[in-house]
């Protein structure tokens, strides 16, 4: 794979929900070690984005190209895994009746994950030392042995991090890291999102402008299944489209709970 | 007919019981063209005192004049097989009486049979002439009772071979019987096609009658209720006990109503049991829904043995009057009332269930609960009493299916297994959320089911449905009409 | 390459303790008390069983009679069943109910083997089996005559089963059908198959199935040495079987199928295909029940297709629940137990079994979904807990280690 050009990049593709189009027509690309946040108003479709690039959702019509000329439409969820996209779900979703430990170690990524070649399969050295080196990474190296199901709600979010980075990903997708985190976890996670731009390419979707601002790179607005406006941060907030779907929506939303009442 | 000395008609009664068989038969033509039905009680007297052959002698002779009594009734069933059994008889005699009878009828399906058995007498005469006429005319009949007297003349005279004017006159009769075969088989296949459409439909309408309550539940739910066919059963038994009711404590006058009583009370039982088992099991295993399956088929158990215990092995209900019998539309196509009844029935349901979801303020609320159960929560509307309330209705559902299956079987502890699977199969083939998934999957598969029956067996028609259906979700794994977004499948 | 300990449960060998020793003592204790309970057990069904009933006078308290002995084989055939649908239902979290249809293919196919094995004794005197006869079946049916052979029908009773499995198994999670889709169409399956079996034509003997056996290579089945031996091999497949799982859900492999349980899409966008797992499973499941048929049949001495319709079906997976599911020795336990518990009551109070038996599904769901053996660990493990110093379990490592237990 040269490193030049697109890692991912998507072409009038349209998704299609019983006559709803989550998607209509987008164009969209990202480029190697770039780190992209995607806002939007709710139903814009950001969550779809991921699904199309991730395989979840097939568009109905359009062109999903990862790296230099692999369609990823005809391939299913783990053979995009495979190819080195990984995912972070908006509501943490980890092994809940499995270690820490053993949540992170299904999550490296192995020459094959195929059924006979795991039955058999044995952690190298190295394999053990990045292991723990996640592990400090997300911090929770305290609690190896603790069975998922019993972590905080942060430190879910965090271990479902650090299982996404152990896949060691081309391509990154993280649907909104930072809900439900404390301030601080929040700075954090910023952080690590931008140590991991320099060796990954990250899309990020988010809500929080406040930590939109804090990543600081090119932003992606979408609206109604489209790209409306991309660019730096300071560029898409002076932009009177952006401002006029994010607040015509609150007085939308304004004058619907006042009809409510 | 010309008036006969009364002294004849009683020689000819005295010679029916002579020894001497020329006697016999003679007074038998006698009496028989005389067709007085005020003989009829001295027949039978004389037939009751009488030995074997002599009885064997007079029944003919009461059978025609019996009939030709029939012949006049009120009643147009009690017309029409009287006409029948004239037919059956094959006497000459009796074709002015038909001719007679066919002047005065009006019943359009009475008149037909007259019209039948008229001919099926005429095709025995031995005039050539005649013979065609009436194969000619039991062709256009379409009559599906000639084709055995048919087939059996075009076959005879295909075996015998005669002579010169005599063998055209036969070829002329071979050729109109054979015409007239073709033309009722021709028509034999378009009835029975209809026929098995109809069968299907009946079928179809049972099992959604079944499905709906399951569908709407599974749908709220997520929930698969295994005990679904016993709170069936235990509509039926509710119908059963009403009817014994009626019979005990009511005039007979008042019988044919029991249905109608039967029908909401069985609602009820299964739906009070319905919300009995909710409160006391299912909401215990909420988000469960495997668990829940288990569970109720525990239930199912329980039910069944008891069934078995209290009612013993089988009982049945005899449906009302008003609901046994048939209507017959064409010609060898007779649709039982009691399947128009349950197509009705199924019809009904499924226009309440669209009113009460789609026009009223409860269905608004289920429907939301269905779409999203946090949501609702928050907008203040009581899940849990909207969980319970529809799993008592879709339990009252499964009763009310239970008491309409009393009208075309027994009712047996394992009644509710007999169908069960198949309705589970229309649930999962229709998917969640959308009733007409589920009607669209109950007429696909019931229909399927007699379509595949007559060339396949009962068996194999089954498990190629089941292929079938795995193939079909092979393309659209949660069924026919699920609903596509991006919060489903979590 | 690397350290075998980690391979084998790599949770617990982490240094997140600091002491990666401790860790070590208790798994190995862990361990040997499971090992400790897997021979001792093995020891009692293999040798103490036949030998108390060999050995004793018949009168003797202390003696086994044939009866028991053969009763008992029974239930362990079941018991390697209920492994298979541990596997895939405790461990994997499918529910499968159609089961029986597996164990029925295993077990017709050595029903055939041992009815043609009757040959001319049979109550017509021909070398056809009795039921053909009745049907007048003139010839023996091609598929019949491979099963002359011993070693043929005893390799479909688990290859059919396997082969079945593999395209079933294929078709449905192929195309994603899961969870109460899935139960319901193996149910259908169970249903078909319950149909198709009962079926004169299909010269499987119809309603009555196979029955009447006489001889299994040579030797008389009514013979109580040959029973003996029968046990005793069904003892050694249980073994092995048993083995066979607690290797599968100690491998990376059984972590995947408990994730695939916990969180299907985490497993697919963590890059393994969960499709590929639960065929695996529910083939391996599949063979394990097969090879349940085989040895059920000679011992039993008749199937028919009321042993692998819809409500069988269901009572082996309730069988595991009773004992425990996610845990091997409870599906053990639930097989033996509720079986031991079916032919007491039936014997005594036949009205009340079915009332029992749904109450077991009622009351197991509702009241003790981890089964007896969760039951079980779960007091003790407070009592260990009580007992452990507060300081020893810091870390969530008491946590850890109950719902581990939980687990296996």
């Amino acid at each position: 794979m040269t490193e030049r050009g697109s890692i991912i990049y998507l072409e009038d593709v349209t998704v299609d929900f019983d006559g709803f189009k989550a998607l209509r027509n987008l164009n969209f690309f990202v480029d190697y070690h770039e780190l992209r946040v995607v806002i939007g108003p709710n139903g814009a479709g950001k969550t779809t984005l991921l699904d199309v690039i991730s395989g979840k959702v097939k568009p109905v019509s359009g062109r999903v190209v990862f790296g230099k000329d692999t369609d990823l439409i005809p391939l299913r969820e783990h053979e995009i895994a495979t190819l080195g996209v990984g995912r972070k779900f908006q509501t943490p979703t980890v092994y809940t009746n499995l270690t820490v430990w053993e949540n992170l170690d299904l999550s490296l990524r192995r020459s094959s994950k195929g059924v006979f070649a795991t039955l058999v399969s044995t952690l190298t050295p190295a394999e053990v030392g990045k292991v723990f080196a996640t592990m400090e990474t997300i911090g929770l190296a305290e609690k190896a042995g603790v069975p998922a199901g019993s972590l905080s709600h942060g430190e879910k979010q965090w271990l479902e991090i650090g299982m996404v980075l152990l896949q060691d990903p081309v391509l990154l997708l993280v649907d909104e890291p930072v809900a439900g985190m404390t301030d601080q976890e929040t700075e954090q996670t910023g952080q690590l999102l931008q140590s991991l731009a320099d060796r990954h390419s990250i899309i990020v979707i988010e809500h929080d402008m406040e930590f939109v601002r804090q990543l600081a790179r090119t932003v992606t607005v979408l609206h109604e299944g489209t790209v409306l406006c991309e660019g730096s941060v300071e560029k898409i907030q002076a932009d009177p489209r952006v401002v006029e779907i994010y607040l015509g929506r609150q007085k939308e939303q304004k004058e619907t709970s006042a009809a409510a009442h | 007919m010309s008036a006969t000395p009364p002294s004849a008609i009683e020689r000819a009664l005295a010679d029916l019981s002579s020894q001497d068989p020329a006697a016999q038969e003679a007074s038998v033509l006698m009496l028989s063209e005389q067709g007085d039905p005020a003989l009829l009680p001295r027949l039978e007297e004389l037939r009751a005192n009488a030995d074997r052959s002599v009885r064997l002698v007079i029944k003919p002779v009461i059978d025609l004049l019996k009939n030709k009594v029939n012949l006049v009734s009120d009643d147009p069933d009690t017309r029409r097989s009287a006409a029948t059994d004239l037919g059956t008889l094959g006497k000459p005699v009796a074709v002015p009486w038909l001719e007679a009878a066919l002047n005065t009828e009006s019943d359009r399906w009475v008149r037909y049979t007259i019209e039948e058995s008229i001919n099926l007498i005429k095709l025995a005469s031995d005039d050539p002439a005649t013979k065609i006429a009436a194969a000619t005319k039991l062709g256009e009949l379409r009559s599906q009772n000639a084709l055995p007297a048919l087939k059996e003349l075009a076959q005879g005279l295909l075996a015998s071979s005669g002579e010169g004017e005599q063998q055209g006159q036969q070829g002329l009769v071979a050729s109109a019987a054979s015409q007239a075969i073709e033309r009722i088989e021709t028509w034999g296949s378009w009835a029975n096609a209809i026929q098995t459409v109809f069968r299907g439909i009946s079928l179809s309408s049972i099992l959604l009658l079944m499905a709906l309550g399951l569908a709407i539940v599974f749908g709220l739910m997520g929930v698969i209720n295994m005990a679904h066919g016993e709170l069936m059963m235990l509509g039926a038994y509710a119908t059963f006990i009403t009817q014994e009711c009626f019979k005990a404590y009511l005039p007979d006058t008042l019988f044919d109503y029991y249905f109608l009583v039967a029908m909401p009370c069985s609602f009820l039982v299964a739906g009070l049991f319905g919300l009995a088992l909710e409160a006391s099991l299912i909401r215990f295993l909420y988000g469960r829904p495997l668990e829940t399956l288990l569970a109720t088929w525990g239930v199912s158990l329980i039910l069944i043995q008891a069934a078995r215990v209290i009612f013993g092995d089988l009982t049945s209900v005899v449906a009302p009057s008003w609901l046994s019998g048939g209507a017959q539309v064409l010609v060898g196509v007779q649709l039982p009332y009691n399947r128009l009844f349950i197509i009705a029935l199924a019809s009904v349901c499924v226009a309440g269930i669209y009113w009460l979801l789609f026009r009223t303020g409860v269905g608004l609320r289920v429907r939301a609960v269905m779409q999203n159960r946090d949501m609702s929560a928050c907008l203040g509307i009581p899940t849990r009493k909207v969980d319970a309330y529809t799993f008592a209705f879709g339990s009252g559902l499964a009763g009310l299916a239970g008491c309409a299956l009393t009208l075309i079987g027994n009712v047996e502890p394992g009644l509710g297994q007999n169908y069960i699977v198949d309705s589970f199969m229309v649930v999962v083939t229709g998917g969640v959320g959308k009733l007409s998934g589920t009607i669209v999957a109950a007429l696909g598969i019931g229909g399927l089911n007699k379509l595949l029956e007559p060339s396949f067996g009962a068996v194999y028609g089954k498990v190629l449905i089941l292929i079938l259906v795995i193939l079909f979700l092979q393309r659209r794994p949660s069924g026919l009409f699920s609903i596509k977004g991006r919060h489903v499948e979590s | 390459m690397s350290s075998p300990d980690l391979g084998e449960s790599s949770g617990l060998s982490s240094a997140a303790e600091g002491t990666p020793d401790r860790r070590r003592a208790w798994l190995s204790e862990s361990s040997a008390t499971e090992g400790l309970s897997f021979w001792l057990v093995g020891f009692f069904l293999l040798v103490v069983m036949p030998l108390l009933n060999v050995l004793p006078a018949t009168d003797s308290w202390l003696h086994v009679s044939d009866f028991t002995l053969n009763r008992f084989g029974k239930f362990l055939a079941y018991a390697i069943l209920a492994l298979g649908i541990d596997l895939i239902w405790g461990y994997t979290g499918i529910l499968s109910l159609g089961h029986g249809v597996f164990f029925g293919l295993g077990a017709y196919a050595v029903g055939m083997h041992l009815m043609l094995s009757i040959g001319t004794e049979s109550v017509y005197g021909s070398a056809l089996p009795d039921f053909m006869v009745w049907n007048q079946v003139k010839e023996l049916p091609l598929f019949w005559k491979p099963f002359y052979s011993f070693g043929f029908a005893v390799a479909a009773a688990i290859l059919v089963p396997t082969l079945f499995a593999t395209i079933f198994g294929f078709l449905a999670f192929r195309s994603r059908i899961r969870g109460v889709y899935f139960a319901i169409i193996t149910q259908a399956l169970a249903l078909s198959a319950w149909l198709v079996f009962n079926r004169n034509e299909t010269n499987l003997g119809g309603t009555n199935g196979l029955t009447d056996f006489k001889t299994i290579l040579g030797f008389r089945l009514s013979d109580p040495g040959m029973q003996r031996t029968l046990y005793v091999l069904t003892v050694l497949s249980l073994g092995a079987a048993y083995l066979l799982c607690r290797w599968i859900i100690r491998s990376r492999t059984g972590k995947v199928l408990v994730a695939i349980r916990d969180s299907e899409q985490r497993v697919l966008f963590s890059g393994y295909s969960p499709a590929n797992y639960k065929l695996f499973v529910f083939v391996v499941s599949a063979a394990l029940a097969g090879l349940a048929g085989a040895l059920y049949v000679p011992q039993v001495g008749i199937i028919t297709p009321s042993q692998i319709g819809v409500l069988p079906s269901l009572e082996m997976v309730i069988w595991v629940a009773v004992g425990g599911r996610g845990t091997l020795a409870g599906a053990v336990i639930g097989a033996v137990g509720v079986n031991w518990a079916r032919s007491i009551l039936t014997n005594s109070f036949p009205d009340l079994w079915p009332f029992f038996l749904g109450g077991l599904f009622v009351a197991v769901v509702l009241l003790v979904p981890e089964g007896c053996v969760g039951l079980v660990r779960k007091l003790s493990g407070n009592w260990f807990a009580r007992r452990a110093q507060p300081g020893q379990t810091a870390g969530g490592f008491g946590v850890g280690a109950s719902v581990k237990r939980g687990l296996r």
